[in-house]
């Protein structure tokens, strides 16, 4: 393993003491080493807006904290759901008095954690309102939409959600436009390579050179299906249409695209695939209103990349326009 | 009838802690197979934590088990956090107000504790997950003691029911947890949950037949 770590044990200790220091300026720690907050929060009268997951997506998921974005985030260890005590501790940090929505992804240890954390929470008062992203095409056939995981489409959730909590709204308003915003979005990974968990010390999947793993979920979860890898316009038109398949959007429909690499893919060939992708949707008729290309969510050091489209109604167009100030550029 | 008291059984959770610390690199091992590789990484870390808590202590069973349930669901996170957490923590309260455990106070803990996690997780028998270990081995304890079985026999039986169970995991496609998304790609390989909940449900019982006491 050629890592830059000091203890295994203790990388994502390390990664928030680093983080804190380089972006004093937007975030701090609170007294829950495993909480990040927005360095203004909690903001009196505004619904609060949280969420949490596992470490190793850098920039996700503490570099969405910030101005209009994130109040708080609970921090797992590596690929694993921080604990419910972490959850409630964002829950409190986050909470001005107007109740507080959790955004967060659908895996088995962060609904259990969520869980246990807004019954700590209710008995302080706090009212706590959670979204399940559901956004990966790839992990649960259409109609058991409830158990597909949620990867990068969470971003543009929370950035709805927290431009709507931004504005004022109710809690069961920027509960409501969150749910609306990734129901919207639809995603799907592309793995080309595996990661190594700083423990463990070695990969725990492997990718057969020649090969990409379609459909690959954020912590290697094995894809839809394995195929020789392609070309990058042609994997890129794969992934807009597997995605749009299910998206089934009407022509003319607004959209957002939002693509990810996964960690160990360069940038430029985050941009190559875009060039594809872009092309491809609007040749489906559909109309791009925004594009985010870099490293959003990323899992460790795995090599590929992630696609997500978000259908844009007038409400969804406006709260993505809306300005932040978080450690990543969105 | 055999028993063993609550005040001076306190050793048997820092023994089950250390049982798990041990077990770190085979349990991840096997979940490197069809989960991240991380299982015996986080519950080594978790119980490393509650062993330190624990060491040197002389406490009550039900309070070290307060102290190792309260560790795992505020400081591991993850599935097995908050499902061991709540399992141990109804294992604790179970105990509470038991001065003198009997194979029915023993019997009620185990079932306290299957309550507690089926009440945050949705896992049956058959999902390839921990419920595998617990439920045939709980079931073994019960059947051993309705039939007349004293505590030592039962808990022999418990600690074979658990092993068992974890065994036909082998053979079983994960319905629940990330090795679900693998569907028949999960069959061949122990499931991890049900691997650490037998090496947690032996520990137990030998620590408590090592306790037994005959009284009239």
């Amino acid at each position: 393993m050629q890592r830059f770590i000091n203890d295994p044990d203790f990388v994502v200790e390390d990664t928030l003491r680093g983080f804190v220091k380089a972006h004093s300026d937007l975030v701090k720690l609170a007294d829950n080493p495993k909480v990040v907050a927005a360095a203004d929060a909690p903001i009196l009268g505004k619904v609060g807006v949280v969420t949490g997951g596992g470490s190793g997506h850098e920039p996700a998921f503490i570099g969405y904290v910030g101005r209009n974005m994130l109040d708080a985030v609970a921090v797992g260890e590596i690929f694993s759901s921080p604990t419910a005590k972490s959850f409630y501790d964002a829950i409190k940090m986050a909470d001005g008095g107007r109740g507080v929505v959790c955004l967060y992804g659908n895996y088995a240890g962060d609904n259990m954690n969520v869980k246990m954390a807004v019954k700590l929470a209710a008995k302080d008062g706090i009212d706590v309102r959670t979204v399940v992203a559901n956004d990966d095409v790839c992990s649960a056939p259409p109609d058991e939409r409830e158990k597909r995981r949620g990867v990068a489409g969470e971003i543009l959730m929370w950035k709805c959600g927290a431009a709507k909590a931004a504005a004022g709204a109710s809690l069961e308003q920027v509960r409501a436009t969150a749910q609306k915003a990734i129901d919207n979005c639809r995603s799907i990974g592309v793995g080309l390579g595996p990661c190594t968990l700083p423990a463990v010390g070695h990969p725990n999947f492997a990718i057969e050179p020649g090969t990409m793993e379609v459909g690959i979920g954020h912590h290697g979860e094995p894809g839809a299906r394995v195929e020789p890898l392609k070309r990058a316009a042609d994997v890129a038109r794969d992934m807009v249409k597997t995605v749009l398949d299910d998206h089934n959007l009407p022509a003319e429909t607004e959209v957002a695209i939002l693509i990810s690499g996964l960690g160990a893919t360069p940038t430029n060939e985050l941009y190559i695939l875009n060039d594809t992708v872009e092309s491809e949707v609007r040749a489906r008729g559909l109309k791009v209103a925004r594009t985010y290309v870099g490293n959003l969510f990323t899992s460790l050091e795995m090599v590929g990349a992630t696609l997500t489209i978000m259908a844009l109604d007038e409400e969804l167009k406006q709260l993505l326009s809306v300005e932040v100030a978080c450690p990543v550029r969105l | 009838m055999q028993q063993f008291s609550n005040s001076d059984s306190g050793d048997i959770v820092l023994a089950i802690a250390q049982r798990i610390v041990e077990n770190r690199v085979h349990l991840s091992d096997i979940d490197g197979l069809i989960g991240d590789g991380d299982h015996g990484v986080n519950m080594a870390k978790g119980f490393g934590i509650a062993a330190e808590r624990l060491r040197g202590k002389a406490r009550p069973l039900s309070a070290s088990l307060t102290v190792l349930g309260d560790v795992l669901m505020t400081e591991i996170g993850g599935s097995m956090g908050p499902l061991y957490g709540v399992m141990f923590s109804g294992f604790a309260e179970s105990l509470n107000d038991v001065v003198e455990i009997d194979a029915a106070a023993f019997e009620r803990m185990l079932r306290t504790g299957l309550a507690e996690v089926q009440s945050i997780g949705d896992a049956k028998v058959g999902d390839k997950t921990l419920i595998d270990s617990y439920a045939p081995a709980l079931e073994a304890f019960s059947a051993a003691t309705a039939k007349g079985d004293g505590f030592a026999t039962a808990l022999d039986a418990l600690i074979a029911g658990a092993e068992k169970g974890r065994d036909s995991t082998i053979e079983l496609v994960a319905k629940i947890g990330r090795a679900s998304r693998l569907g028949e790609r999960s069959r061949g390989v122990l499931d991890p949950g049900a691997a650490s909940c037998a090496i947690i449900l032996r520990s137990l019982a030998e620590g408590a037949k090592a306790k037994l006491r005959v009284v009239p």
